[in-house]
């Protein structure tokens, strides 16, 4: 499948403080009750954004100051658990376009790169900086480049890394790795006989 | 140069270098489930494409299924709608199917082994990231998101970089009362919960060897807690023993095929590893976690630690579990009054957890108030147990004897926490709102001291609570 390369993304930040956010945090297994991924996406965050009676958190993602974010920023170890690719899911559903975080499980990591949402990490230094200026000023805008690496916000400008396989997909526009998988089915078959299956007998 | 079973493996199933430089990998094996399956026979329709290889692909019903229900149609029509697509899905793309009725349903990381599929050498797949369990027969596997069930549907193969390998070692006497649970909490506990990030984790020494295949397969089972993408134990004779006979094995003359084959997959003893790390089972003590991480867990007799005295990146963390869970920091774990005790899921729900706990469980009651229940891993491990009157010593104890499925480990199901109840679990994740209610709080530790909790009505020493028996 040949896509639109990712090489540059800009947009307005939103913060979502803390480490080790899982996916069961980033979208609870009770909404995974689907056939689609459609309207995934209003499900992010849900048990942290509402009190289980219903009333609003005030979660940063539906802080009005940070209404049209395009850039979800977090600390370390962002996505792990689950691998549910509804997680990358309802974060692209729910309109954000890139993840900046000081890192990224790797199941996590590998579903959102298919999905076309980089997920760039930053030392743990840039990342506080970036963090505190965009609480500061949400207005500020955030631009990923996937080609140097890098990341400028006003004035801050610092370097972020991405594994070369997603940096490399990204670019070419074949992230979704499915056209180049399927253009190898007659190498696969033959590989296929090679490889013995598990039969009932 | 020797090879590691993972390398070898790797290279055997690597089909070539992809654009992108990632290896496209063939996958021997992949398994699927209600929950991570649907969008991918949607996408799959979209394209217009076949399943490639339908005989390498199984499929159960696990995580949505109602435990207390066998009828259709569900009381939980989503839960209903989500078993019926699979059931469709599966009969259109040629896929075998172990429905309900099949005798053969369950948590899919325990059908596997129990009927044979896994097998040693081979790289298996499946959305869901507990699927590194299958490791504990020597295969490599891999927990993977829906847009790759659909790669391995439409190809038999996925795009993967190659992982380092990490040796962990454990060596000496496991004491008494202390289980594959304990271990594996506490190497995460030690290495922390994305130190293996990067990594397939090699669990090798005198220890791991000692293991029966179920409790490696706990240990394997909580790899992806530690960060790690992948989890195996070397097979050895055991892991063989273990195969001989189950209905997918190798039969007759092609099983000393597969056996001489399997074995030539072990680990050479030169082979070089990324890393590794060494641990004393002596030192191991029954371990609970306190945290809202896997990693953030105690031995039963230490006290919950404060912040203050942790490494500084996990501090905020753990001040984040300590409101959370409403634990103080300095306080004992044991004493603590729980509300639910759960005994289940694919860490530690097959034969083995149920006959040892029932040892302890037996003539015992579940404290007054507390909600307790046990969900055999499969219709299979249910079966055995009701032949081995296991069932009616759970029941006789005050449990609520289920149907097998994930249960509370996810609360995707009617089996839930309710507000902030604690639960006393034998699963592998604590995470906020995992076992269905957002304030839940959630206790791992090994099923027979989720029995000792049970029947005391607080985290407990089962060391001490069954010290008689
Ligand atoms: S038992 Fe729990 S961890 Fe295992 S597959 Fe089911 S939901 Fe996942």
């Amino acid at each position: 499948m040949s896509l639109s390369p990712i090489a540059q993304v800009t947009g307005r930040g939103v913060v979502v403080a803390g480490d080790d956010i899982d996916t069961d945090r980033i979208i609870p297994a009770r909404y995974m009750r689907c056939i689609t991924f459609d309207g995934l996406g209003e499900y992010l965050f849900r048990d942290v954004r509402q009190t289980p009676e219903g009333k609003s958190t005030n979660h940063p993602i539906d802080d009005p100051k940070y209404k049209g974010a395009t850039i979800l920023i977090s600390g370390m170890n962002f996505g792990c658990g689950s691998s549910r690719e509804h997680a990358p899911q309802a974060i692209a559903r729910a309109g954000f376009k890139a993840v900046i975080a000081g890192g990224f499980a790797e199941i996590f990591f590998g579903n959102s790169t298919t999905l076309g949402l980089p997920c760039a990490t930053a030392t743990r230094k840039d990342l506080t900086a970036l963090m505190s200026l965009i609480q500061k000023d949400p207005t500020t805008l955030v631009t990923i480049d996937v080609e140097k690496l890098h990341v400028t916000a006003g004035p801050l400008s610092f370097p972020v890394s991405l594994k070369t396989s997603a940096q490399q997909g990204l670019l070419s526009g074949r992230y979704d790795a499915i056209a180049d998988l399927l253009a190898n089915l007659p190498k696969v078959k033959e590989l296929a006989g090679r490889i013995p299956s598990a039969t009932a007998s | 140069m020797g090879k590691t079973l993972f390398q070898k493996v790797w290279d055997r199933h690597a089909v070539g270098i992809l654009p992108d430089g990632s290896t496209q990998l063939f996958v021997g094996t992949h398994l699927i489930h209600e929950v991570t399956s649907p969008q991918a026979f949607g996408m799959l329709r979209d394209l217009g494409l076949k399943v490639a290889f339908p005989s390498r692909t199984f499929a159960t019903v696990d995580h949505i299924v109602p435990t207390d229900q066998r009828t259709e149609p569900f009381r939980d029509s989503l839960a209903d709608a989500m078993i019926k697509e699979l059931r469709k899905n599966c009969s259109d793309f040629g896929v075998t199917f172990f429905d309900i009725p099949s005798g053969k349903q369950g948590i899919v990381h325990i059908v596997g082994p129990e009927q044979g599929i896994t097998q040693p050498g081979t790289t298996i797949a499946c959305g869901d990231s507990h699927t590194s369990t299958h490791g504990a027969f020597g295969a490599v596997a891999f927990g993977i998101g829906t847009s790759q069930v659909r790669d391995v549907l439409a190809t038999q193969t996925m795009a993967l970089s190659p992982l380092k390998v990490r040796k962990i070692e454990v060596r000496g006497k496991l004491g008494p009362g202390v289980y594959a649970k304990d271990i594996i909490l506490h190497i995460i506990r030690t290495l922390g919960v994305n130190g293996g990030t990067g990594y397939a984790y090699e669990y090798c020494g005198p220890t791991i060897e000692g293991l029966s295949l179920e409790e490696r397969m706990t240990i394997c089972n909580m790899s992806i807690e530690g960060g790690a993408r992948a989890g195996y134990v070397n097979p050895d004779e055991k892991t063989f023993e273990y195969l001989k006979g189950r209905p997918y094995s190798p039969k007759g003359k092609e099983w000393d095929v597969a056996v001489a084959e399997w074995k030539k997959v072990v680990s050479d003893a030169d082979a070089i590893y990324d890393d590794v790390k060494i641990f004393e089972a002596s030192e191991i003590r029954p371990t609970v976690t306190w945290g809202i991480n896997p990693g953030q867990g105690i031995f039963i007799d230490e006290a919950i630690p404060s912040p203050e005295q942790l490494p500084e990146a996990d501090r905020a963390s753990a001040k984040e579990a300590l409101e959370f869970m409403k634990f103080k920091a300095g306080e004992k774990l044991a004493g603590q009054k729980i509300q639910v005790a759960f005994f289940g899921s694919c860490t530690n729900a097959r034969i083995s957890d149920f006959l040892e706990a029932s040892k302890f469980l037996k003539g015992r009651k579940v404290a007054p108030g507390i909600r307790a229940i046990a969900v055999p891993g499969s219709q299979g491990v249910s079966k055995i147990c009701a032949e081995m009157g296991i069932d009616k010593i759970f029941r006789e104890a005050g449990f609520d004897w289920r149907e097998a499925g994930c249960s509370m480990c996810l609360g995707m199901n009617p089996d839930q926490l309710v507000g902030d109840e604690i639960c006393a679990s034998s699963s592998n994740r604590n995470f906020k709102g995992r076992q269905g209610s957002p304030t839940g709080r959630t206790l791992l530790m090994s099923p027979v001291m989720v029995v000792a909790a049970a029947v005391t009505g607080k985290v407990s020493d089962a060391r001490l609570v069954f010290a008689k028996s």
